[in-house]
């Protein structure tokens, strides 16, 4: 169940152009956290949290590392934060990926941009439960790219960027037969890519994390609604998603 | 012990907060997080007399001290309204204000009409005044005559005390709540969302999609307070007054300024805990400016 809670900064680092890492300590959060969740982040003096996807759990120290892009005032204050002060979050919010029932023996991850945080997450999940991690890493330049060695630790791993200054020089659609054979498939990026990864990837079982401005962070507002073939017609990102069923969400 | 009981048409609050409409859904995520029988009511997200979508995202913004919003009524149409989630709010001990909107005078009433068969809703709060729908809404409120007539039109078909909700997106709001009292209103609710817009730097167009938004918020607070201020010294109807509370201090000020009740809506995303904190705050804030009852503070900035 999701609380208000304070956690306590342990680390701030920039890992990438603009792209913070922060380790956050609770032991209630980082034991009921799974992949894929993400925290309702309150950057102080701000109106609405930002929802900051999980990156990684340490269950045994009781942490959780997010990470997220330097975007505007919000983020630059909570950029700021210094080792032990404390961070307001309303979480572990929404549902992750869903690991424990998939029969698959390899996963292809394709990860777009600040999409990649929560695939990292999977990752170590998967690569515990035994399953093959292979993934696709999309970002706009080597500047912004973050957790390369972390991802190759766990299994092959393909670059691609738009500028060409680090692998493939294009986009992670152009590369997906590259990844050969895998039983899912996880993608969590900006929506043009999430369609055309779908498009691609149509007959394999796969799930998709979405990314929305969010409201109340808590499904009561509506503001990050998604078209879906559900009976309503809709389905809620915070709390129905952020992660859906490839074939369930229209985008 | 301070009193926090207020009377209204139609209904005892056990204290002056409610959550808003929009920013509360119909109450089940928000009791996850705390007990809804500490509320004194809880105003239901709007209904409409079909199923709605609303608008396209991205539907929310931030601003300095606030957002702006555009959700565009999303709701599952005023029967699932009645069958599925009027029950489950019923289960608390708590008055239901139904929201009410509609695209023509025909589906107000036809929403208005729907609620009179359910024993567990206390109370409509009309809803002319959405910003964020091409139709409807805010065509009523900003027009003194046609907010009179859907008034009236409602009124004629429901058992329920009407609560009519304005916008503050009008050149003369004072004429707007007379013209509703004369309609038969049996209460205000004030303000609405202002409309607004921000642009996004980089795509140098309109950052909701649905372009324009209701801004809310700290931001809009001094607004609502003037304007439920000015209405109060012209109309007898009470009030329950909304518009950027995030303290017990800011109901106060409402209080002082007209309202009998207040409704607390953006303050809800930011604290999700928000209105219990504040009703547990507010007897202490009360008493520290010399009140032994929240109704004593009602329209207590008038004095001469």
């Amino acid at each position: 169940m999701k609380k208000r809670t304070e956690m306590t900064v342990e680390t701030v680092q920039e890992v990438a152009l603009d792209t913070i890492e922060m380790k956050l300590n609770h032991p209630y959060i980082s034991t009921a956290a799974q992949p894929g969740q993400f925290l309702h982040v309150l950057a102080e003096g701000h109106t609405l949290r930002r929802p900051i996807s999980i990156a990684s759990i340490d269950r045994e120290y009781g942490t959780i590392t997010i990470l997220f892009k330097v975007m505007g005032s919000g983020t630059k204050n909570l950029a700021a934060m210094k080792p032990g002060m404390e961070v307001n979050v309303v979480g572990p919010s929404g549902n992750g990926f869903t690991v424990q029932e998939t029969p698959a023996r390899t996963a292809l991850l394709v990860g777009g941009g600040i999409g990649v945080p929560p695939l990292y997450g999977l990752a170590e999940e998967l690569q515990r439960k035994g399953i093959g991690v292979k993934s696709i890493l999309g970002f706009q330049s080597r500047a912004h790219v973050f957790y390369k060695e972390k991802f190759e630790r766990i299994g092959t791993t393909y670059m691609v960027t738009d500028d060409g200054t680090l692998g493939h020089h294009g986009l992670v659609t152009d590369i997906l037969d590259k990844a050969g054979r895998f039983d899912h498939y996880y993608s969590c990026g900006p929506i043009p890519m999430l369609k055309a990864v779908r498009e691609q990837l149509r007959g394999h079982p796969g799930f998709l994390s979405l990314e929305e401005r969010m409201g109340c962070g808590t499904g009561a507002c509506l503001a990050c609604v998604v078209r879906a073939e559900t009976e309503s017609g809709y389905q809620k990102i915070c709390t129905d998603g952020p992660v859906f069923d490839a074939d369930e969400v229209i985008l | 012990m301070t009193d926090l009981t207020v009377k209204l048409p139609g209904m005892t609050l056990t204290n002056p907060v409610m959550p808003a409409s929009g920013c509360f859904g119909f109450g089940r995520e928000y009791s996850a997080f705390y007990d809804l029988n500490q509320l004194g009511a809880v105003i239901m997200k709007a209904a409409t007399g079909n199923a709605r979508f609303g608008n396209d995202t991205p539907r929310v913004a931030e601003t300095a001290s606030g957002m702006l919003n555009a959700i565009g009524l999303q709701n599952p149409g005023v029967q699932r309204i009645i069958t599925e989630e009027v029950p489950y709010l019923a289960g608390y001990d708590v008055p239901i204000i139904a929201n009410v909107a509609g695209s023509t005078i025909a589906e107000y009433e036809k929403v208005a009409e729907a609620f009179n068969h359910t024993s567990s809703v206390n109370a409509l709060e009309l809803n002319i005044s959405c910003p964020n729908v091409k139709e409807g809404g805010i065509q009523f409120g900003a027009d003194p005559d046609m907010a009179a007539s859907v008034t009236e039109k409602v009124k004629a078909v429901s058992g329920l005390p009407v609560y009519v909700k304005l916008s503050p997106n009008t050149a003369d709001i004072v004429t707007i709540a007379r013209s509703v009292e004369q309609a038969g209103a049996d209460g205000l609710s004030m303000i609405n969302t202002l409309t607004g817009m921000q642009m996004q730097l980089s795509r140098q167009r309109p950052l909701l999609a649905n372009e324009t938004g209701g801004l809310s918020g700290p931001a809009i607070k001094p607004v609502a307070i003037r304007m439920i201020y000015a209405v109060k010294k012209h109309v007898s109807l009470p009030i329950i007054g909304m518009g950027g509370i995030c303290t017990a201090e800011d109901v106060l000020e409402f209080l002082l300024a007209g309202a009998s009740a207040v409704a607390v809506g953006t303050a809800n995303f930011t604290n999700p805990y928000v209105c219990p904190e504040i009703i547990k705050q507010l007897p202490r804030v009360l008493e520290r400016y010399g009140f032994d009852s929240a109704a004593e503070a009602i329209g207590r900035g008038h004095d001469e």
